[in-house]
């Protein structure tokens, strides 16, 4: 019985078979370190930025100003959970819940390590492996953006619906190029599932010869997770608060937690696709324990990308960000996939 | 129909130019690399904040703060003489004199008089310095003290006492040529 039902639960899982409580027990851990991952994030972003401004940053709560995520989790929680009376209820209550759903299921597919033995048990360091690795996480990422739309929709205010609707536009023109982007990266390695893209990394790591595929996919990516300079979502100056400006309390947290999420994800994905994933150049093979360590390392390299590029480049104007992600960036990655496609077929 | 400039517009000669394509791919790219370049200089600057409780930036020495009164050095008698000029100078009138006759028996100013009464109200002061002009003996002068914050508008009108008192050094003086 058991094991039919763990076939049915994970039926796309390539590899080796592993029991069903080891899923569950692997998906408390990611999520665990997923989210103990979050207000570090959060906390470098504030700190980062201060010095690329030439401030400190929050230093008041606890030594350097480590407790100030915390403080701020309390101060949320704490607040009334409103809602405008033009609301729709349960909409208004589900859209965050979606948000940090996609997020978190998305994270499930970043790979922070190969199959290991684990006191006679193989494990792999990852939620799931499945065969179509990149799929899961654009599928994940269109329900996130009904997090988003139906939040902004639901609120029943204007300014919330126009970040929604900037939302929709925008996720809908960056999704496509994120997505032509990576075809480079799957017809490279021949493969969907993202352990065998990054065990295809072994001779050298796809961001060198995928490099225009990396440059868009950063891009997009920055797009996708609505940071700057494409937070035209949010656009704090235009739009109050984009979606979420009737947000308020753990709502809000929930918004707030599922956006640094994402560009976890996001980071963890680029990691994966075009860094080699857990793998470190010039031939050092490390113990299979320190494999998350380097992911997460990486990860924070681009966690710290993002950090600068948002204190560096002003918002776009939302037609320049209309054309650029169709006029320019759509058809560079169509042509990065057309061309991997030709060199592909020609060499092998 | 199409719209044509007039005389009075400018072309406007040294602007980027509207070549796109790869050209401007390029550029565009560069100049993202540039604006990188510029915030991680000024990430290497350091930190320009003054964390204002714990750290002061120190005043000059002309800095017109919270008064004080004074004594003569030595024979401790009271500099101010109840003469209200001050107050009289003062143009947000937040000085209040009352004078009363020096006896033998108890002599507090050098003068004829003293001040019986000496209040300032530094919620009205407008810290101007017109007081320290005013006076003929340089009784009262503009000390260094700026942090009067109080919970009270009551506790802000400084007795004479306060005035004399010697102040709590809180607040650095700039050293010479700093």
């Amino acid at each position: 019985m058991t094991g039919a039902l763990s076939h049915m639960l994970t039926p796309a899982v390539v590899g080796y078979a592993e029991p069903w409580w080891m899923a569950i027990l692997k998906s408390l851990v990611i999520f665990a370190i997923g989210l103990q991952l979050v207000p570090l994030v959060l906390m470098a972003e504030r700190k980062i930025l201060g010095r690329f401004q030439n401030r400190y940053g929050p230093n008041r709560v606890g030594p350097f100003g480590a407790m100030t995520p915390l403080a701020d989790i309390v101060k949320l929680l704490t607040k009334e959970s409103f809602r405008p009376r033009t609301a729709i209820g349960w909409l208004f209550t589900l859209a965050p819940i979606l948000s940090i759903i996609a997020a978190v299921a998305a994270l499930a597919i970043v790979p922070f390590g190969n199959v290991q033995d684990i006191f006679g048990t193989p494990v792999g360091f990852y939620g799931i492996d499945v065969s179509i690795g990149p799929l899961y996480v654009f599928a994940f990422g269109a329900v996130a953006f009904y997090g988003i739309m139906l939040g902004g929709w639901s609120s029943g205010s204007k300014y919330s619906f126009l970040g929604s609707m900037r939302a929709a536009a925008q996720l809908i023109s960056y999704e496509v190029a994120q997505g032509m982007a990576l075809v480079g990266v799957v017809i490279t390695a021949q493969s969907m599932s993202l352990t065998e893209i990054v065990e295809g990394q072994g001779g050298m790591w796809y961001v060198i010869p995928q490099f225009v595929g990396f440059l868009i996919f950063m891009i997009a990516s920055f797009a996708e997770t609505n940071r700057p300079p494409f937070d035209l979502v949010e656009a704090d100056g235009e739009l109050v608060g984009g979606y979420m400006t009737e947000y308020g309390g753990g709502r809000f947290a929930l918004y707030y937690f599922a956006e640094y999420l994402n560009v976890l994800v996001v980071s963890g994905l680029a990691v994966t696709l075009f860094l080699g994933g857990w793998m470190l150049p010039f031939g050092i093979h490390p113990p299979g324990w320190v494999d998350p360590f380097i992911v997460i390392g990486k990860m924070g390299l681009f966690v710290v990308f993002f950090i600068w590029v948002r204190a560096t480049l002003p918002r776009l104007r939302y037609d320049q960000l209309m054309s650029f992600g169709w006029k320019v960036l759509l058809p560079l990655a169509t042509l990065n996939a057309l061309i991997t496609a030709i060199v592909v077929v020609a060499w092998y | 129909m199409t719209w044509t400039p007039g005389p009075d517009q400018i072309e406007v000669v040294g602007g980027p130019s509207k070549a796109g394509g790869a050209g401007g791919l390029y550029r565009a790219f560069g100049e993202t690399l540039r604006g990188l370049k510029t915030t991680f200089m000024q990430a290497t600057e350091g930190v320009t904040t003054v964390q204002y409780p714990e750290e002061k930036i120190p005043v000059y020495p002309r800095f017109r703060g919270r008064h004080r009164l004074h004594t003569f050095e030595d024979t401790g008698l009271e500099k101010c003489v109840g003469c209200s000029l001050c107050a009289a100078a003062c143009p947000s009138d937040c000085i209040r004199v009352v004078a009363a006759e020096n006896t033998p028996e108890n002599r507090v100013s050098a003068g004829e008089r003293y001040a019986a009464v000496y209040e300032i109200n530094l919620s009205r002061c407008i810290f101007c310095g017109y007081c320290e002009i005013a006076c003929p003996f340089d009784a009262i002068t503009m000390g260094h003290d700026y942090e009067m914050s109080d919970y009270n508008r009551s506790d802000l009108i400084f007795t004479k006492e306060m005035l004399l008192a010697e102040p709590l050094e809180r607040t650095p003086l700039r050293a010479e040529g700093e």
